[in-house]
């Protein structure tokens, strides 16, 4: 029996993706229009009823999110929608957009209005161009319509929305790298503070919100009969979407209700392991996410129970990965990446990931000592306490985690 | 067409699209990153020469230095010239426990380069890319923007290398 729900997919497939008006046949732009007839206050108060968590990773509680950006005071302020989906192994916001544009757009008008906002942004990662028209399309129709620019809905609000392209850096997730970005400059993170909701892009006041966040709203806005707070668990509300890859038989995005178990989602969803294998790890909320052996099976999918098991939702990805692939060999992939990704503006991220990397070469070769693995645990601490963006301080999650959950693939030989 | 050779690369032409482009990003300088991914799309060879990194400058009035700091940290804009068809593909871990090695073993010796190599016509380039939100049609590759997954066999590498004519 599927496990799998339709609250924020409930539009998928149901409408053309390039038509404005059949999205409204389906009841589009109705939380918009509801949403006018509400105060700032009132929408920031039903996300926090809710209790829904940002989407991106960090989890922070969206209905404060906007209600603080809310009462920022100043002329002119900023939503930032992140579709920077950087992660490996996570493809929902990839899937949300090209299944349901407008409900994005319409999510970044509710966002606009609630925080007091004249221009809202995309960002869209450039391995996702081909989704560029889709949205230039879905902007210029909401414009046509009068769903953006002057006087929206006859309330006096004016907004616009602009897309813009990040160019290939993992880093641009991070709020303040990419802020940078669409300012048109290399994508290097800013101290902190000031924190962007306080200064950010152009200087302003600045609301980032992931896509999924974003393309939940109107769904929660419309939700007469609470419907969504029946879904989930007591600490973790409401439904998530998940993208499961690596070697499973049916890899995709589901929305799933917190609280499935993993292998719900793993066996049930995504059809278990290719050939029937055994899984060897899985890794929660992409590669900067923990890892865990295949006992986390059982553990029920919610921000608390995975916490307790050691790793955390992250970006919503599960990636599974068979016995075939070893932990050391899986770490060293990994490790390359952040390799790739780091910006080199901070020491403890530059230094570290390249220090990390020729550990664990070591220990590819049996070479290693006690005192490579306390060095190596030594500087993953030294990132995750000193770097200056989210990038370096959860570089060495993956490593951390198996270096407590596969201690047998670090012994000494 | 050479590669590495003085050849003249802004031509009266592509200073024409290249103003195009900066027409519809508004001539607006914190556009940067947008409009460099556009103009190394109109270039047949996907990167940004010397000389159009100043024509920006001037331009934009944006200092060279900023161009080139962008040129050089985002992996998708290039300062070397390319193929008509650069062949990205992900090395990131869900593709490489999907057996990207034989993918890219075979392309190797489809085309006959080595990575970051180009075809002796021109029209292939081999590239190592993190990942591009694929995963669910592991192992994969991506050129000039298209994504072509499941690639899993010879059959079906040919078929895609045969697609770019």
């Amino acid at each position: 029996m599927s496990k799998a729900v339709c609250f924020m997919t409930k539009n998928f497939g149901k409408y053309d993706v390039k038509s404005i008006g059949s999205y409204m046949a389906i009841g589009g732009f109705n939380a918009l229009k509801k949403a006018v007839n509400m105060t700032g206050e009132e929408i920031a108060d039903t996300l926090a009823t809710a209790k829904i968590k940002g989407r991106g990773g960090a989890g922070y509680d969206m209905g404060r999110k906007w209600s603080q950006a809310k009462s920022v005071i100043a002329d002119n302020k900023v939503v930032v929608c992140n579709a920077d989906e950087g992660e490996p192994c996570t493809f929902k916001d990839r899937t949300l957009i090209e299944k349901d544009p407008f409900n994005l757009i319409e999510g970044m008008i509710i966002a606009g209005y609630t925080v007091d906002a004249q221009n809202g942004y995309i960002y869209l990662r450039e391995e996702y161009s081909h989704l560029r028209p889709l949205i230039l399309d879905a902007i210029k129709q909401a414009k046509t319509y009068g769903f953006l620019g002057e006087n929206i809905l006859g309330k006096g609000f004016n907004y616009n929305i602009h897309l813009y392209s990040g160019a290939g850096a993992y880093v641009c997730g991070e709020g303040t790298a990419l802020v940078e970005s669409i300012e048109g400059k290399s994508g290097r993170p800013r101290m902190k503070p000031p924190f962007i909701k306080q200064c950010g892009l152009y200087n302003l006041p600045t609301c980032v919100n992931n896509v999924e966040s974003l393309s939940l709203v109107s769904s929660i806005l419309l939700d007469d009969e609470k419907k969504y707070l029946n879904y989930g668990t007591e600490g973790s509300v409401g439904t998530k979407l998940v993208s499961v890859g690596g070697n499973v038989k049916n890899p995709g995005v589901f929305e799933i209700p917190f609280g499935v178990t993993v292998r719900d989602i793993v066996y049930g969803l995504a059809g278990g392991i290719v050939d029937d294998r055994e899984i060897k790890l899985i890794q929660f909320g992409g590669a900067s996410g923990k890892i865990a052996t295949k006992s986390i099976l059982d553990t029920p999918y919610t921000y608390e129970d995975l916490r307790k098991a050691g790793v955390g939702v992250g970006s919503g990805a599960i990636l599974v990965v068979d016995e075939r692939t070893s932990v050391i060999d899986f770490l060293r992939t990994t490790q390359e990446f952040f390799s790739h990704e780091s910006c080199g503006q901070c020491t403890p991220c530059r230094e570290g990931n390249r220090h990390i990397k020729l550990l664990l070469k070591k220990v590819a070769e049996g070479t290693h000592t006690t005192d490579d693995l306390a060095s190596m645990r030594k500087i993953a601490k030294i990132m995750a306490m000193s770097s200056l963006c989210g990038l370096g301080e959860t570089a060495q999650s993956a490593l951390v985690s198996a270096m407590k959950n596969f201690e047998e693939d670090f012994q000494i030989k | 067409m050479a590669f590495g050779t003085n050849d003249k690369v802004l031509t009266k032409e592509l200073a024409k699209q290249i103003d195009l482009i900066l027409f519809a990003h508004e001539n607006d300088g914190s556009k940067l990153v947008g409009i460099l991914l556009d103009i190394q799309e109109v270039i047949p060879n996907h990167y940004i020469p010397t000389e159009v990194a100043y024509y920006l400058a001037d331009k934009l009035d944006v200092k060279v230095t900023t161009i080139y700091d962008c040129i050089t940290f985002y992996s998708s804009i290039s300062d070397k010239p390319r193929a008509k068809y650069p062949i990205q593909v992900c090395n990131s871990i869900v593709c490489k426990i999907n057996h990207n090695d034989s993918l890219f073993e075979t392309l190797k010796e489809l085309l006959n380069i080595d990575l970051n190599e180009i075809t002796y016509d021109g029209r292939f380039t081999l590239e190592s890319v993190a990942c591009f939100g694929a995963c669910d049609v592991a192992p994969a590759v991506r050129v000039n923007g298209k994504v072509y997954g499941h690639l899993t066999t010879k059959e079906k590498i040919a078929d895609m290398l045969n697609e770019l004519i």
